[in-house]
């Protein structure tokens, strides 16, 4: 605490803004794995029970039943829990997806305004959006891997290439929750608006994205809720993967990039209304 | 001279039409307590933000530590510290944690971070709060982490947004002390208020600032003896005589103010005042002779009372 500018000062704020301009997401990162180990009992819980239960109740109930009564060409060739697995797979980043890119937000903004916190020190607003991204990309990474172990040990994944299924859902998880998290960043106030998504927006998606059936089976007038469902995409793309379904190149191409698109089309939102919201 | 620490000149912020801080200049040099008195609504929070560089300027020349927030803000903000009008302070983590979390957004090392984190702990008499959750601590409290939170890179200047609005006697008492010990080791700080006590107590220099305009500036006691008497005799009459009473008070000192509930008479004696109120068989249910405050260089600049 000097009570001249010496040259040397100056000298000492551009470097930390320098680290700070450059690493800058990573530090808001750093405080989220912080709050996150404050909940990573329900993490791992979760990241262990949920894949048990599904794969369970999918694998061991549901498939032999569906198996027993279609056949396995019902589902192309392959059993039900071979076909179910990769959108389960998926359906797991989303939920990562709906958790932190809601929560953590309304919390930064106004809850416990961290995000204020945050925004007077060197950070700056885009990197605080950054940040939770590499944060959340850690965890789904981790729920995925996890999800993905016990699809193995159910034997679900027939494909030599079936771990690429994992990245696939990340990359799924991340398409939906950017868009989540811009839509989140655009509330000044919960007025129940999120629990609305979950209910109009998450749970027919989770039904009708040719997750526990094929999309064609749908009547047409519901299948445009696949065609613009990143989980239809997704499921799709791991199945590739997973059990060498067969698709067309372009659609798997179209797969990659429309979950890309909307990833980086949610992610810049969040970023725009980080700097409007946090430099008025 | 040293460069000063901030130059605002006819800094302006508009919220659409309104003018939140409307053309306003002023100074502070290293080593300064420089206040910001002012009531609620006047752009204390908003010129801060605009220093604090999160906020942009409408128009007008900034220039905090050297450089301007608008292109420079990572670089100010990395040596400055801000303690804002409403603790943000996090919830999930526990209190030191709050201060490693902090300095960490500086860029500063874990190592470093930890040992000043044990330093301002004690500095803020918070030695056994250390693994406290920050809703068990009181209101005090969580404004002492607060303000050990924004310490922690060490900065050159301090932002105190309303350092102790809301806190009990003894609780801002503890907390000015803190601020007074930093004061002493040089720090540069920057503190609103609507006390004008606080102001009094803390500030070298401050601006009274009205409708974001400015409308003193000086050292307490210089806008004491420029804006009021030495000393003020508050009587009351009771509140449907004082009207009627103020008007043969004329003369007898240098200024009358009605209040609804009391009349404030300036004077540079006020004993001699309310001896000769007596002597015109005026008969105050209450009298009291204190010294003039910045309470009453604002009610003379703008006719009404800093806390409404
Ligand atoms: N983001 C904003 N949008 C619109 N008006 C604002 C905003 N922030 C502050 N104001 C207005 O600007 C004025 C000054 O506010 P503020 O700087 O917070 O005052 P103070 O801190 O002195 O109480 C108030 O009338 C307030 O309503
Ligand atoms: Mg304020």
């Amino acid at each position: 605490m000097t009570d001249l500018a010496t040259p040397s000062d100056l000298e000492r704020g551009v470097a930390l803004a320098a680290r700070a301009r450059k690493w800058g997401a990573w530090y808001v990162a750093e405080h989220r794995f912080r709050v996150m180990r404050s909940y990573l009992q329900t993490v791992l819980l979760t990241g262990i029970g949920n894949p048990l239960v599904y794969l369970f109740a999918t694998g061991v109930g549901l498939a032999s039943l569906v198996d027993a009564n279609l056949g396995d060409d019902a589902f192309g060739g392959v059993g039900y829990l071979v076909f179910v697995a990769p959108a389960l797979l998926c359906a797991a980043g989303i939920t990562v997806a709906t958790e932190e890119f809601t929560y953590p937000i309304m919390l930064g903004y106004k809850w416990n305004p961290v995000f204020l916190g945050m925004n007077a020190s060197p950070l700056r607003p885009g990197q605080i959006i950054d940040g939770i991204v590499i944060s959340v990309v850690v965890r789904m990474l981790l729920t995925c891997l996890l999800y993905y172990v016990f699809m193995a040990l159910f034997g679900a994944v027939p494909d030599a290439a079936g771990w690429v299924a994992v990245p696939v859902a990340v990359l799924t998880g991340l398409a939906f929750g950017a868009v989540l998290m811009g839509y989140t960043s655009t509330l000044t106030e919960d007025t129940g608006q999120l629990a609305m998504v979950m209910r109009f927006v998450v749970l027919p998606m989770t039904l009708f994205s040719g997750t526990f059936f094929p999309l064609a089976q749908l009547p047409l007038y519901l299948q445009w809720i696949g065609w613009i469902s990143p989980l239809w995409h997704g499921t799709e793309l791991a199945r590739v993967f997973s059990y060498g379904y067969a698709e067309p190149i372009w659609l798997t191409v179209l797969h990659v990039a429309y979950l890309a698109v909307l990833f980086a089309v949610g992610w810049v939102w969040a970023r725009r209304i980080a700097v409007r919201r946090l430099s008025k | 001279m040293p460069a000063a620490v901030i130059t605002a000149e006819n800094l302006v912020k508009k919220y659409q039409d309104f003018a939140a801080v409307d053309d306003i200049s002023f100074e502070v040099q290293p080593g300064e307590a420089f206040g910001l008195l002012g009531p609620n609504g006047a752009g204390k929070s908003t010129t801060m933000r605009m220093v604090g560089a999160v906020s942009t300027r409408t128009s007008g020349a900034l220039n905090v530590l050297g450089l301007d927030p608008d292109r420079y803000g990572p670089e100010i903000r990395a040596q400055l510290g801000v303690v804002p009008q409403s603790d943000n302070l996090d919830m999930e983590l526990r209190a030191r944690e709050n201060l490693i979390v902090y300095g960490r957004y500086f860029g500063l090392p874990s190592r470093q971070v930890a040992a000043r984190a044990d330093e301002l702990m004690a500095f803020a008499q918070l030695e056994d709060k250390v693994k406290a959750k920050v809703d068990d601590l009181s209101g005090g409290m969580k404004r002492r982490l607060t303000i050990a939170r924004a310490l922690i890179n060490d900065p050159r200047l301090l932002l105190l947004d309303e350092p102790t609005t809301g806190l009990d006697p003894q609780a801002r008492h503890i907390l000015w002390d803190r601020l007074f010990r930093l004061k002493e080791q040089g720090t540069t700080l920057l503190l609103t208020t609507h006390y004008m006590d606080e102001a009094e107590q803390l500030c070298d220099r401050l601006v009274v600032i009205d409708k974001g305009a400015i409308m003193a500036e000086g050292s307490p006691a210089s806008l004491i003896r420029r804006y009021s008497s030495r000393e003020v005799l508050e009587v009351r009459f009771g509140s449907d005589r004082n009207a009627a009473a103020s008007a043969r008070l004329e003369g007898i000192g240098d200024r009358v103010e009605v209040l609804p509930d009391r009349i404030l008479l300036y004077s540079d004696n006020g004993e001699a005042a309310l001896v000769r109120i007596t002597e015109l068989g005026l008969r105050p249910i209450t009298s009291l002779v204190r010294r003039s405050s910045l309470e009453d260089v604002f009610l003379r600049l703008t006719g009404r009372s800093l806390i409404e």
